[in-house]
């Protein structure tokens, strides 16, 4: 099911396999002193032609746990990259030194070319605005984690709707678990681009825009919460206009229903209040430490078929 | 084709493009690089009653035969032409259009940032042909829709 796999897109995968891999990483997040040392001698390589800190460092710390080595292709203006050779060519090159390679790039579809040349394992660690499969299953293990089910739940999506792709991502495996209703909060000048409403409207998800979440604060069970950034907006004071609005505080948590919970991808800004994390409902350092599990569930079923 | 429908002479050797979608003929002529400045006869029929589409368009080219590149060009905006080869005013050959699972090098991804509109890196655009009541096109790499009304700005 996952032997030599690439994981270029979420929906390369069907709701079995996606089950199966949390169900891996639960039990690899149950073992409190993991003995799965079986990668030894296995080689990862990170290749980010984009800056990440937090993804990266994620892959290479489930490679290291589970006994094999990391490589890092370097900042891109530091490496070959910045003599010219082109992004073909260093991929190549990556495929004879790895067993697998983790990219991100901030061009589309570039994961997908380099699975098509390369011998290894090409996992695609967040492309363009569309993709960024590993988050989504990390968002979805923590919501299967805390429901046992990733079917009929109502999401609040807030932030920046148009060019986090960590939301669109979200939105593909909408296509695989179907949710109850999903509401897309963002200031209107960030709102889905029109390609990501024609896929829910013809995947026959349910959803509704909002400019702010207070009115689905007691309905949604997950609030999925991400930066907007200041830069997108054409007009720097629109943005001191709407910012307030798509902040999470104490209060708001507490008209949440029992058990909602609240993820997001991370790094946060000023969208999710420090005195949040102590609440209940924040489930983020949760996901971003199961993170971890996923992912070193993922680098052991593709590299072992385990 | 009957005499009736026939507003322009036979053509002694050429190709006649036959059933395509009413309002597609100049998409055709577009694929097929037709300027006018040629030094052949081009005849180009409009809205010509059909008994298959209702209306259809029609084009009839002296002395060239097409390429197959411009046949699977073509099959994307007029999926159920039909191509007749002329020699000596008669159809020698005749087959319909068949629009490809993928077309390869022929047609641009229309997304800018597609990895496939990089320059100096060797790939080649990859499309999946969508066909449903109007072909869409798909980039394989990163997933950008060409619609059937696009494709002609698009061709490489």
């Amino acid at each position: 099911m996952w032997l030599n796999r690439d994981v270029i897109s979420i929906l390369d995968f069907n709701k079995e396999e996606l089950l199966d891999l949390f169900s891996k990483a639960k039990l690899i997040e149950s073992l409190k002193e993991n003995n799965l040392k079986n990668l030894k001698g296995k080689i990862l390589t990170t290749a980010f032609f984009e800056p990440s800190t937090r993804t990266r460092l994620s892959f290479q710390a489930a490679m290291l746990k589970l006994g094999g080595s990391t490589l890092d292709l370097g900042e891109p203006s530091i490496s070959s990259l910045a003599k010219g050779e082109n992004i073909s060519d260093t991929i190549r090159m990556l495929d004879y030194y790895s067993d697998i390679i983790v990219i991100r790039h901030k061009l589309e579809g570039v994961s997908r070319y380099a699975a098509e040349i390369c011998e290894h394992p090409v996992i695609n660690a967040g492309e363009g605005t569309k993709e960024h499969p590993t988050q989504t299953m990390i968002d979805l293990y923590e919501v299967w984690k805390t429901f046992k089910s990733l079917e009929n739940l109502t999401y609040a999506i807030i932030g920046d709707i148009k060019h986090a792709r960590t939301i669109s991502s979200l939105i593909l495996s909408f296509s695989i678990f179907k949710p109850r209703k999903v509401y897309l909060v963002s200031p209107l000048e960030l709102r889905a681009k029109e390609k990501i409403r024609s896929f829910m409207e013809f995947n026959g998800i349910l959803y509704e825009e909002l400019t702010t979440f207070s009115e689905v604060l007691e309905e949604a069970d997950v609030f999925y919460v991400t930066r907007i950034q200041k830069e997108r907006f054409s007009d720097p004071y629109e943005y001191e206009k709407v910012k307030g609005s798509y902040i999470i505080t104490l209060e708001h948590i507490k008209r949440m229903k029992e058990g909602a919970i609240i993820l997001h991808p991370l790094p946060r800004v000023d969208e999710l209040s420090p005195k949040v994390d102590s609440s209940k409902n924040a489930a983020y350092f949760s996901q971003a430490r199961g993170g971890l599990y996923l992912r070193m569930a993922l680098l052991r079923a593709i590299l072992t078929g385990e | 084709m009957s005499e009736k429908e026939l507003r322009v002479t036979k053509i002694e050797n050429g190709t006649v493009i036959d059933h395509i979608p009413a309002g597609r003929a100049l998409d055709v002529i577009r694929i097929l690089g037709i300027t006018g400045k040629e030094n052949y006869t081009v005849a180009i029929l409009m809205n010509v009653e059909s008994k298959k589409l209702g209306k259809k368009d029609l084009i009839k080219i002296e002395n060239r035969v097409l390429e197959p590149r411009e046949a699977q060009l073509i099959s994307l905006v007029a999926p159920d032409a039909t191509l007749n080869v002329i020699s000596n005013f008669e159809v020698k050959e005749k087959y319909k259009l068949e629009p490809p699972e993928t077309i390869e090098g022929l047609i641009r991804c229309p997304n800018e940032l597609c990895i496939t509109n990089k320059q100096d890196e060797p790939i080649l655009p990859k499309l999946k042909v969508v066909k449903g009541s109007k072909i869409v096109l798909e980039c394989i790499y990163c997933g950008a829709i060409l619609t059937s009304e696009e494709i002609t700005r698009f061709i490489l």
